[in-house]
């Protein structure tokens, strides 16, 4: 089943995927996609918000800690890119999202604290606190606003190198760059020995223990970079997809949203996130749009994102029930199928293991 | 037990001193002394809440005793979490099976190296050519451990759709791949058939003849413990009635009395 290393540690379908979404991402998309709306309003925010998923995946689809409050963190990656910009002028673009990164997972470290004592959903309750916690301080004391009484500030320009982006396209291109390297990072992690003591934590803490890993160290390190991925996330969605900074934008529904990208999209998969963000973020643009085709606006706007709640309840649910590991294992399993389906059978992993 | 062995049974490796276990007003252990030799197999017999399992939860870092102390290679492990413990060199199996059960029985291995792995998450992220190598040796090694083990056609199945004995087998194979010196067998052949039983008798005598691991193991299985440990420590409501040789213990009055004899006589 597991294919044979063709690049360092990648197999040759790892590889195939790898150049097909490079090309789409970086030959195909700026050169087909011109309108402004499909860049601001589609790719921006949804590989942001991806890049928050991920984030979320490794808390809760590795390391199987119910935390709630990536939100937080996204407004204490965007508030301290927004203070190193200001204050730092000189500062690329992209240290500023380093650090704020950083910024973002230490918070993210302090608010895991709880993660060693309490489980499950009272841990979620605990870790609310970080969304709370970030989004008062952010209100409270006025330097991290610079004192701007006026409630939105402008997000500064982006400038790598003196060179500004600030066309949806060339933001497009920033935010790409960005995702494509922290996905690469996510995915060598959660591959490699770190996904799988997060993993071994998840399914069987005591056994994890047992084996010499330190639940202390594996659960902050997930929450750590946990927060890392929110905060770059929260910074990029704040300088290109708002382009302003207020903290209503990062509340908790926001946290409910990526929650439910990484529920829907398939906990401990790294293109669940990916898938879930897509989803949660197209569904309601295209039942817009099959709104005012079918009923040439008869049906009130409102009355449409009332059906857009329902309809999101009733999938959590119903993938909560038959499909835990979400619409990434769907895909997996119909292709597994097709693949069954064809007719020259080659070497098959073993289905049936011989019973002991 | 005759044959000459590669690793000749030493001195004392773990000494259990006086230990004394309660939950509230149940007492789990008590007063329990016992020393397990360098290179030996040893059991740990009595019957059900004697406090076996308790033992080697004490021993291994998640129960902590009340009283007494656990010396091993010199060392007092005295209030440590189970993963310095690991470090030290003590690895286990659990009752009842403790495995990762989302994850594939190569990589429920492979969490037994985790103490051979030390790159931490930057390397790993990086994938610098240290972390290359150190994966691809660790992953080496579990192969070797899965062939020996006889689970090859299994390897890339999630633990948990795996059948009883094999997730057994799978759980051995994480406790031997953490190469410790001593490992706690808690039940190892709990629910097996004769064959499997004797396939995993076969696996513990070979790792400790070729490795020299020591092994505690808690059986039920009468026939099996005979077989094969060097010594057999017999407890009963958590006192230890007898210590010794498998032929003297299964002489032993206290021991016909409190477990062997009762329901024969």
């Amino acid at each position: 089943m597991t294919d044979k290393p063709v690049f360092m540690t990648y197999s040759r379908s790892d590889v195939t995927n790898f150049a097909v979404l490079m090309i789409l991402a970086f030959a195909v998309v700026p050169f087909t996609i011109e309108t402004d709306y499909w860049y601001s309003s589609i790719l921006i925010p949804w590989l942001c918000l991806a890049l928050a998923a991920i984030g979320q995946q490794f808390v809760m689809g590795y390391a199987g800690q119910l935390a709630l409050g990536a939100a937080g963190f996204m407004a204490a990656g965007a508030f301290a890119c927004y203070n190193i910009e200001l204050r730092i002028p000189w500062m690329p673009f992209p240290l500023s999202l380093l650090f704020s990164g950083i910024i973002a997972a230490a918070f993210g470290v302090l608010f895991g604290l709880p993660s060693l004592r309490v489980r499950g959903i009272y841990l979620m309750v605990a870790t609310l606190a970080s969304q709370f916690f970030i989004i008062w301080m952010i209100d409270k004391f006025g330097w991290f606003k610079n004192y701007d009484t006026s409630g939105i500030i402008t997000a500064q320009d982006i400038m790598i190198f003196g060179v500004p982006f600030t066309s949806p396209m060339q933001m497009y291109l920033v935010v790409a760059v960005v995702v494509t390297i922290l996905t690469i990072l996510a995915v060598n992690m959660t591959r490699g020995s770190v996904g799988r003591n997060w993993m071994a934590v998840r399914d069987m803490d005591i056994a994890a223990e047992s084996m010499g890993i330190s639940l202390l160290r594996a659960k902050l390190q997930a929450f750590a970079l946990s927060a890392f991925y929110c905060g770059v996330a929260g910074a990029l969605f704040a300088f290109t997809y708002l382009k302003s900074l207020e903290p209503v934008a990062f509340d908790i529904k926001l946290s409910f949203s990526i929650l439910f990208m990484v529920i829907l999209g398939g906990l401990g998969t790294i293109n669940g996130a990916f898938v879930g963000a897509a989803f949660i973020l197209l569904f309601p643009v295209v039942l817009n749009t099959a709104g005012n085709a079918w009923f040439h606006g008869t049906i009130d706007a409102t009355i449409i994102s009332a059906i857009e709640q329902v309809v999101f309840g009733a999938l959590i649910i119903l993938f909560l029930i038959y499909e835990p590991l979400g619409m990434a294992k769907l895909w997996e399993n119909t292709k597994q199928r097709l693949l069954d389906r064809r007719p020259v059978g080659e070497a098959r992993p073993n289905k049936k293991p011989k019973t002991g | 037990m005759t044959q000459v062995r590669n690793f000749p049974i030493g001195g004392p490796l773990l000494e259990v001193q006086h230990i004394s276990l309660r939950f509230g007003g149940v007492k789990a252990i008590t007063d329990t002394s016992f020393n397990v030799l360098e290179h030996e197999i040893r059991a740990i017999i009595g019957p059900n809440g004697a406090g076996k399992s308790s033992l080697l939860n004490c021993i291994n870092g998640i129960y902590k005793p009340q009283e007494g102390k656990i010396v091993f290679k010199g060392e007092v492990l005295d209030k440590i979490s189970p993963n310095i413990i690991a470090q030290k060199g003590i690895s286990r199996t659990f009752q009842n099976l403790a495995l990762f059960k989302r994850m594939s029985v190569i990589d429920n291995i492979l969490v037994g190296r985790k103490l051979h792995m030390d790159c931490n998450f930057l390397q790993v992220a990086f994938q610098t050519p240290r972390a290359r190598q150190e994966e691809e040796e660790n992953r080496e090694r579990c192969e070797e451990l899965v062939e020996f083990l006889e689970i090859t056609d299994i390897r890339d199945t999630p633990v948990g759709k795996l059948p009883y004995g094999l997730q057994k087998k799978v759980e051995l194979g994480r406790a031997l791949a953490t190469e410790a010196d001593i490992l706690l067998l808690d039940e190892p052949m709990a629910g097996m058939n004769v064959e499997e039983k004797r396939e995993m008798c076969r696996f513990i005598l070979k790792v400790n003849d070729e490795l020299g691991t020591t092994m505690v193991l808690i059986e039920h299985d009468m026939g099996v413990v005979m077989d094969i440990s060097d010594n057999v420590v017999v407890l009963d409501y958590g006192k230890i009635i007898a210590d010794g040789p498998p032929e003297e213990v299964r002489t032993n009055q206290d021991v016909i009395d409190a477990y062997l004899g009762v329901a024969h006589d």
